[in-house]
């Protein structure tokens, strides 16, 4: 495929704001997860929070959008420069050239939530709800394109947990059919009593911070994050990061159960390797989609020995974020740009004692150091839907 | 300018519930009546599958069968387009977290996800392939239609291409009225002789196409999935027309040039 470069990324996640703030999270093996306090929410686990969230409303132009969602957003566009890097090729390419390509889960369905607790006596919503600018699932890419006047092609993607990792492939698609000529992408995902009790009812939620790859893992810690890239065909004088291939599958085996080989997760790095014209054999690192629970990463960790056998370091950053949900993909491919911007492969967090049943690979327990050129970046959602993105060195 | 051919199409709305049946309404013969919508016929699920669907997926997987009847489901990727997704159980979580016990049940909760008709359409075919669903909400048809061709364009891929959207259930429906249950199926492919044909375009300052018959024309505009009339119109009569979608920006539209077989 086309290379297209990162022109500029961000991420917001518990660790905090922007690139340095994760980075040197990454490094130090410092986590962002805390005891679930939010709300009146009575499960005992762990949630990964954006710190500033409560105390950041939406206003001007905008205000109709608030909502717990759409302020990650905003929080990220106004980190790490991202507006005004966009903004220097809108310049550059024209509003209506710029593609904006968002992945949520739920969006700001948190606002309906509380709507629904104070619904008026005969039943209806109250009149402050906005149904369009907090709960629809486009909420996000709308609020997003209008932030930053940009009228090119927009959708949001939602396919669960590989949302906004599978927006950098339908980017890639749009421009490469001409349709744009670059691409705001990546995704959001706040807390919600939906996601806590939801995973909770499938009985995937830890009781502990959760621990990928573990013996002793339970299940997934929520986290809240946005993260975002500006996607554009390479420059003369461009450096750092580059998407070099992309790969989507769907396991079509069960809603919320993967595939036990793991056979769509190989599918999409496959798919990923061959778009990029690379052998497994060139990879560096693989960020693996690792969530903590007993069957994903027991998939997982066959699909990936089954594609690079024993000789590619992998690890999940999970235990550091959360599951963040639709927000994961990108939170993860930009934590994949970091480990190649800043040559470092980050560790396991509470990883203790690698699950012996797991299939043999060599995991990262502690950050370290290292030469990053290729990564793969998986992410792996409900219904089967599988995206395995290959990030490179420009 | 983006094009393909199209392979198979499917349509599951009141009054409207094949391609061939729609087809004298379609083409201005007959006018629109809107009638009971049947709980349709599923039968590419499995019985125990089909059990755990919602009135949602299940009218997703009417159209996505019919498009498919003559092809090789397995094959093709997929793309589903909803602006509202399943609303009916939207309500009935936020009914539930909004009571004193905040339990979910686990096949409710994983039927929520956007793209669970997307997840159920690929147990039951076994379509293994790149699949995407996805939301721009008035504009989630056009939006929808371009992500399937453009995928089929890059990647030389057939699509399964669904748009859907069930009537909305109260309090909701106060603040977004779609007053009906619409979904529309294409299969997508790379160009090819002798099949009918779509030819996509970003279209500045056009108005959107409207339906001459009003009772068809209330259809489109009160349900997101049902601005695709004018283009199942299109293809119904007998030359080729250009219809205009609305997109995502005042003024903006997305033409579609649409060749009959």
């Amino acid at each position: 495929m086309q290379t297209l470069h990162l022109t500029g990324y961000t991420t917001i996640s518990a660790l905090g704001l922007g690139n340095t703030t994760a980075v040197d999270a990454l490094r130090g093996m410092r986590g962002g997860l805390s005891r679930c306090d939010f709300e009146d929410v009575d499960l005992d686990t762990w949630i990964g929070r954006v710190p500033g969230v409560d105390e950041a409303p939406i206003s001007g132009h905008l205000a109709a959008y608030d909502c717990r969602n759409n302020r990650l957003a905003a929080m990220a566009l106004d980190t790490d420069g991202f507006a005004t890097i966009v903004a220097r090729a809108r310049q550059r390419h024209g509003s209506a050239r710029i593609g904006v390509f968002m992945g949520t889960s739920t969006s700001g369905i948190l606002e309906t939530e509380h709507a629904y607790r104070r619904l008026d006596s005969d039943g209806s919503l109250p009149a402050d709800y906005r149904f369009r600018e907090n709960h629809e699932i486009f909420s996000l890419t709308d609020f997003v394109r209008r932030r930053l006047e940009l009228q090119g092609p927009a959708l949001t993607v939602s396919t669960a947990c590989s949302s906004s990792a599978k927006v950098f492939a339908t980017a890639a698609r749009h421009i490469q059919a001409g349709w744009c000529d670059a691409a705001v992408v990546g995704g959001a995902d706040s807390l919600c009593q939906m996601t806590l009790y939801g995973f909770h009812s499938l009985q995937l939620v830890s009781a502990n911070p959760c621990r990928p790859l573990d013996v002793q893992r339970d299940g997934i810690s929520i986290g809240e994050a946005a993260a975002f890239a500006l996607l554009e065909r390479p420059q003369d004088a461009d450096a750092g990061v580059a998407l070099l291939g992309y790969g989507e599958s769907t396991d079509g085996y069960h809603l919320s159960s993967p595939h036990p080989e793991g056979r769509g997760a190989l599918e999409a790095m496959r798919a990923a390797l061959q778009r990029a014209g690379l052998d497994a054999a060139a990879l560096d690192y693989v960020n693996l989609h690792g969530t903590g629970t007993p069957a994903n990463d027991s998939a997982e960790t066959r699909a990936v020995a089954a594609l690079t056998g024993h000789g590619v370091p992998v690890s999940s950053t999970k235990g550091w974020t959360g599951h963040t949900l639709g927000a994961a993909g990108a939170t993860e491919a930009v934590f994949s740009a970091l480990a190649i911007e800043h040559g470092i492969l980050p560790g396991t967090l509470n990883l203790d004692t690698p699950d012996p049943v797991l299939a043999p690979l060599d995991l990262i327990r502690s950050s370290r150091s290292g030469s990053v050129n290729h990564v793969l970046s998986n992410s792996l959602g409900f219904g089967g839907s599988n995206c395995s993105l290959l990030l490179g060195a420009a | 300018m983006t094009t393909c051919s199209i392979l198979g199409t499917g349509l599951y709305a009141p009054g409207l519930e094949s391609p061939s049946q729609a087809a004298p309404v379609l083409r201005g013969e007959q006018a629109y009546q809107a009638a009971e919508l049947p709980s349709p016929q599923l039968d590419c699920l499995p019985r125990n599958e089909r059990r755990r669907t919602t009135p949602a997926i299940r009218l997703a997987l009417a159209a996505a069968q019919q498009a498919t009847v003559n092809l090789d489901a397995a094959g093709l990727a997929t793309v589903f387009a909803t602006s509202s997704g399943d609303m009916p159980l939207v309500d009935t979580i936020c009914t539930s977290l909004a009571g004193p016990d905040r339990a979910l049940s686990p096949t409710l909760f994983h039927n929520s996800v956007h793209n669970a008709p997307a997840g159920y359409w690929s147990i039951a075919t076994q379509a293994h392939g790149p699949s995407s669903s996805l939301d721009a909400y008035d504009a989630s048809f056009a939006c929808g239609l371009l992500e399937a061709a453009v995928l089929s364009a890059t990647e030389g891929l057939e699509v399964l291409f669904v748009a859907y959207d069930l009537s909305m259930p109260e309090p909701m429906h106060a603040q977004r009225p779609i007053d009906s249950d619409f979904a529309v199926a294409l299969v997508l492919s790379p160009p090819r002789d002798g099949t009918p044909r779509l030819e996509l375009e970003r279209a500045e300052s056009a108005a959107a196409t409207v339906c001459a018959d009003p009772s068809l024309e209330h259809l489109r505009t009160t349900n997101p999935a049902a601005r695709s009339l004018p283009v199942l119109s299109a293809l119904a009569g007998d030359s080729p027309s250009r219809v205009v979608l609305p997109y995502l920006d005042e003024g903006i539209g997305l033409a579609v040039m649409c060749t009959p077989a």
